[in-house]
């Protein structure tokens, strides 16, 4: 394992191949790559693989739901995400609830891994906020459209929990030291061994596993933890999703020269997902993503992204390497974009129905279906179940968006700064006034 | 390299979408000199996700229309070096709340070329950025950022009002030995207006630096360019109504500003009214409002009022349309300075 840890590159370099767990034919998959990665996926059970295939079915359902929404003019935009359910439920499902997770604009499927309701992206496509949830209830920042700049961010927040536990370690030294020099007696050390207590830290936040909006959360703690072990509380993780395009922004590489320098414990998702809006992956970099972070020495691995357990395995890996203090990690996750770029694009302009329908047999989620009725896993009370469950939750997606008011005017001018400011509230007084001006409201000649 | 303009199109003026009369206006240029190209994010073969770039690939070839790697600092780096070694390079930035990571290219780089090589190297480079509100957008998409550059030397700054300005501003700053910020209005990208597509580029006339009488009238004088030229020329349809009187100026430039053309209309109205998308607070409006008082402060009979963006950022699609100068505040602007 330390030799995967270390030389990562080495099993995958010769012929770029992914690693990958099942196949298109939902067959699965034995091989030497592989096999590095077996251990993180023994803790699953048949259950465990029936929430991937469920979560992505509420994932794709969303999707579904959100375009046909948009398409009736109840969303200004959307921003599909069918075809990467894989890459989103696999890796986000790896994540421990205290983990931070910085997305993009496409992690719809990833939200609903950390237990937020995806609803409430649809306020950001129907123009009535900006995202606006909050960031720390599920460890899910905000969505950041400028592409690439979030990335810095997360390499940031990753530094800041390093910070965290240096300053922890330094307390406690200069508490240890106090003691020491108070009572030079065993009552320092009974002291620090009660700071100590493993378990707290190690404790797994274990979501309910019969919980409705995320099915599978149980199994989000990363168990191969030995906290026990170093008495250490497990550090926390943080992850960034990006696309393709985004790696040729120069913030990215930034984010991978901070990161590797502090041997900060992030991890870098990738999504290839083969295009950014018309521009293929041969117009933005020539060599394999995954090797990308090698450059800056953060080691990489290319996975199947539509393979769900090869997507859950590596990111598994991925942050345990992160977590246990041996730096960031580059993932690429080879996927495909099977919609638009989003509802206002057409790729019928830039590329072909033949590409289309070869991705098509690569569906991330028919694959996963086939393996469960191979092992004989799926059943039609399952289906039953589960159709009624998405049944249920678009109608609640449809009733959600079509109840989204617009909101107060006066809101334009909420939180522009943290304290009072005489611009803001300037314009909002004269606003104000300006409103009131019309006795009967006639709406624009505009 | 040099003109070969005898086949251009149609003699006769067309009517013609702003965003295509542009994509004539590059066709023009790009066939009278083989230096101009064109790079940006989508711009090839899906011709650039608000099309005004479609079709001119298919004409010109993948390596005078350029699909770069998303990087917009790479693309205006890199634009520069492609400057210096003779070419003029047209560049797309898809959005303008997305020309911010090129930002230190043009400001530190671009602005100042010129400058630091006492005039011998020339960045004749063109950066086209649809900007402004109104389109019903997430955040990013609809932002007017034109104040920050034109408050750096070295740069112009312009913004077509019409289609017809559309089609030969961009070959005239094309034609700029000057680094050029051509922002387009993309909220009025689809709204048609007449083409003369004879007209060249009207560089020995200065045009890219003279502001244009969009109106006459002579009780309020109303400064607008890109996307509120339209707004003030409604506005002024609906105050003859009630018997006043507005000169629409269509500024065209930005950097540098024809302050001589407002003055000269000012002088003879009394008041002026500055309306732009861009946040009042340091926006173009005060820069004009500084100089109409410095030089009308006898024939001013109003003080000069901005209609211009609240200090808060770029709202929700839902609220855009109270943030945006629309024709009520810019009437309820004409009513406070007729009131004096
Ligand atoms: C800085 C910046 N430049 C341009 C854009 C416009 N834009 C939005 S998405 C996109 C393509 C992104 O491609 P990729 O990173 O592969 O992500 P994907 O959309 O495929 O998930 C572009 C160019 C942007 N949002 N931000
Ligand atoms: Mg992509």
């Amino acid at each position: 394992m330390t030799d995967l840890l270390h030389h990562p590159l080495v099993e995958f370099t010769a012929e770029h191949a992914p690693l990958q767990f099942i196949n298109e034919r939902g067959e699965r998959v034995e091989n030497q790559q592989n096999a590095q990665f077996v251990r993180y996926l023994e803790h699953l059970n048949v259950d465990d693989l029936k929430n991937f295939y469920r979560d992505m079915m509420v994932v794709r359902r969303f999707d579904i739901e959100a375009t046909a929404l948009q398409r009736q003019g109840e969303l200004a935009l959307y921003a599909p995400l069918l075809g990467q359910e894989a890459a989103q439920v696999g890796s986000g499902q790896a994540l421990a609830a205290s983990d931070m997770v910085f997305p993009s604009y496409r992690e719809h499927g990833v939200a609903h891994t950390r237990g937020m309701d995806m609803a409430k992206i649809l306020q950001l496509f129907r123009g009535v906020d900006h995202g606006g949830w909050d960031s720390f209830e599920h460890n899910f920042h905000l969505y950041t459209l400028v592409i690439g700049s979030h990335a810095l961010h997360a390499v940031g927040y990753a530094m800041g929990i390093q910070q965290d536990a240096r300053m922890t370690a330094q307390r406690d030294a200069a508490a240890q030291h106090d003691a020491a020099t108070q009572h030079s007696d065993a009552q320092a050390g009974a002291h620090f061994g009660d700071a100590d207590a493993g378990e707290q830290g190690t404790t797994q936040p274990q979501a309910d596993a019969s919980s409705p909006d995320s099915a599978s959360a149980a199994f989000r703690g990363d168990t191969s933890q030995d906290a026990s072990h170093t008495g250490q509380a497990p550090q926390e993780a943080v992850m960034v999703y990006f696309g393709d395009g985004a790696t040729s922004q120069g913030d990215v590489s930034e984010a991978l020269g901070f990161a590797a320098v502090n041997n900060a414990p992030v991890v870098f998702f990738c999504q290839n997902n083969q295009w950014a809006i018309s521009v293929p992956n041969s117009l933005q970099f020539k060599a394999p993503l995954y090797l990308r972070g090698s450059g800056f020495g953060v080691p990489g691995v290319r996975v199947d992204g539509n393979d769900v357990l090869a997507v859950h395995a590596a990111t598994r890996w991925a942050l345990e390497h992160a977590r246990h203090g041996n730096g960031p990690v580059f993932i690429e996750a080879v996927t495909y974009r099977m919609g638009a770029h989003t509802t206002s694009d057409d790729p019928t302009k830039y590329r072909s129905r033949e590409e289309e329908a070869h991705w098509r047999a690569k569906d991330p989620i028919d694959r996963i279906r086939l393996a469960l009725e191979a092992e004989g896993a799926w059943s039609e009370t399952d289906d039953a179940a589960l159709s009624a469950e998405l049944e249920g939750f678009g109608e609640y997606l449809r009733g959600y968006v079509r109840s989204l008011g617009a909101p107060e005017k006066s809101s334009m001018f909420e939180h522009v700064y943290a304290t009072e400011n005489v611009l803001v509230s300037e314009d909002k007084a004269w606003f104000a006034e300006y409103e009131a001006s019309f006795v009967d409201a006639q709406g624009e000649a505009q | 390299m040099t003109a070969t303009v005898s086949d251009t199109t149609a003699e006769t003026t067309q009517r013609l979408p702003f965003a295509k009369a542009i994509t004539e206006g590059l066709r023009a240029a790009m066939r009278r000199d083989d230096k101009v190209m064109l790079m940006g994010e989508d711009i090839g073969k899906l011709g650039g996700v608000f099309r005004v770039t479609e079709g001119l690939q298919a004409e010109f070839g993948d390596h005078r229309v350029v699909d770069t790697p998303l990087a917009e600092s790479g693309i205006v780096g890199t634009a520069i070096g492609l400057a210096m070694r003779g070419y003029s390079p047209v560049l797309e930035i898809q959005f303008d709340g997305f020309i911010f990571p090129a930002y230190d290219q043009i400001t530190t780089q671009l602005a100042k070329m010129h400058y630091r090589s006492k005039g011998r190297i020339k960045l004749p480079i063109v950066i086209r950025v649809p900007f402004g509100g109104g389109i019903g957008a997430v955040e990013h998409h609809s932002e007017s950022p034109e104040a920050l550059f034109a408050h750096t030397p070295g740069l112009r700054v312009v913004s077509p009002g019409s289609a017809h300005d559309a089609y030969t501003m961009i070959q005239e700053a094309i034609a700029s030995p000057d680094p050029v910020l051509f922002f387009e209005p993309k909220g009025r990208y689809w709204e048609k207006g007449p083409v003369d597509l004879s007209v060249g580029p009207r560089v020995e006339a200065g045009t890219l630096n003279k502001a244009a009488i969009a109106r006459a009238g002579s009780d309020v004088t109303m400064v607008a360019y890109g996307p509120t030229v339209a707004t003030a020329l409604r506005s002024a349809e609906a105050a003859a109504q009630e018997g006043i009187s507005i000169e629409v100026v269509d500024l065209r430039a930005i950097s540098p500003l024809d302050t001589d053309t407002i003055v000269e209309s000012v002088r003879r109205t009394g008041r002026c009214v500055v309306v732009h998308e861009a946040v009042s607070y340091m926006g173009p409006g005060a820069e004009i409002a500084a100089r109409v008082t410095e030089r009308c402060f006898y024939e001013l009979q109003a003080p000069v009022l901005r209609v211009g963006g609240f200090h808060h950022p770029y709202p929700v699609a839902k609220l855009e349309h109270d943030y945006l100068p629309s024709l009520d505040r810019v009437l309820d602007a004409v009513d406070r300075v007729m009131a004096h």
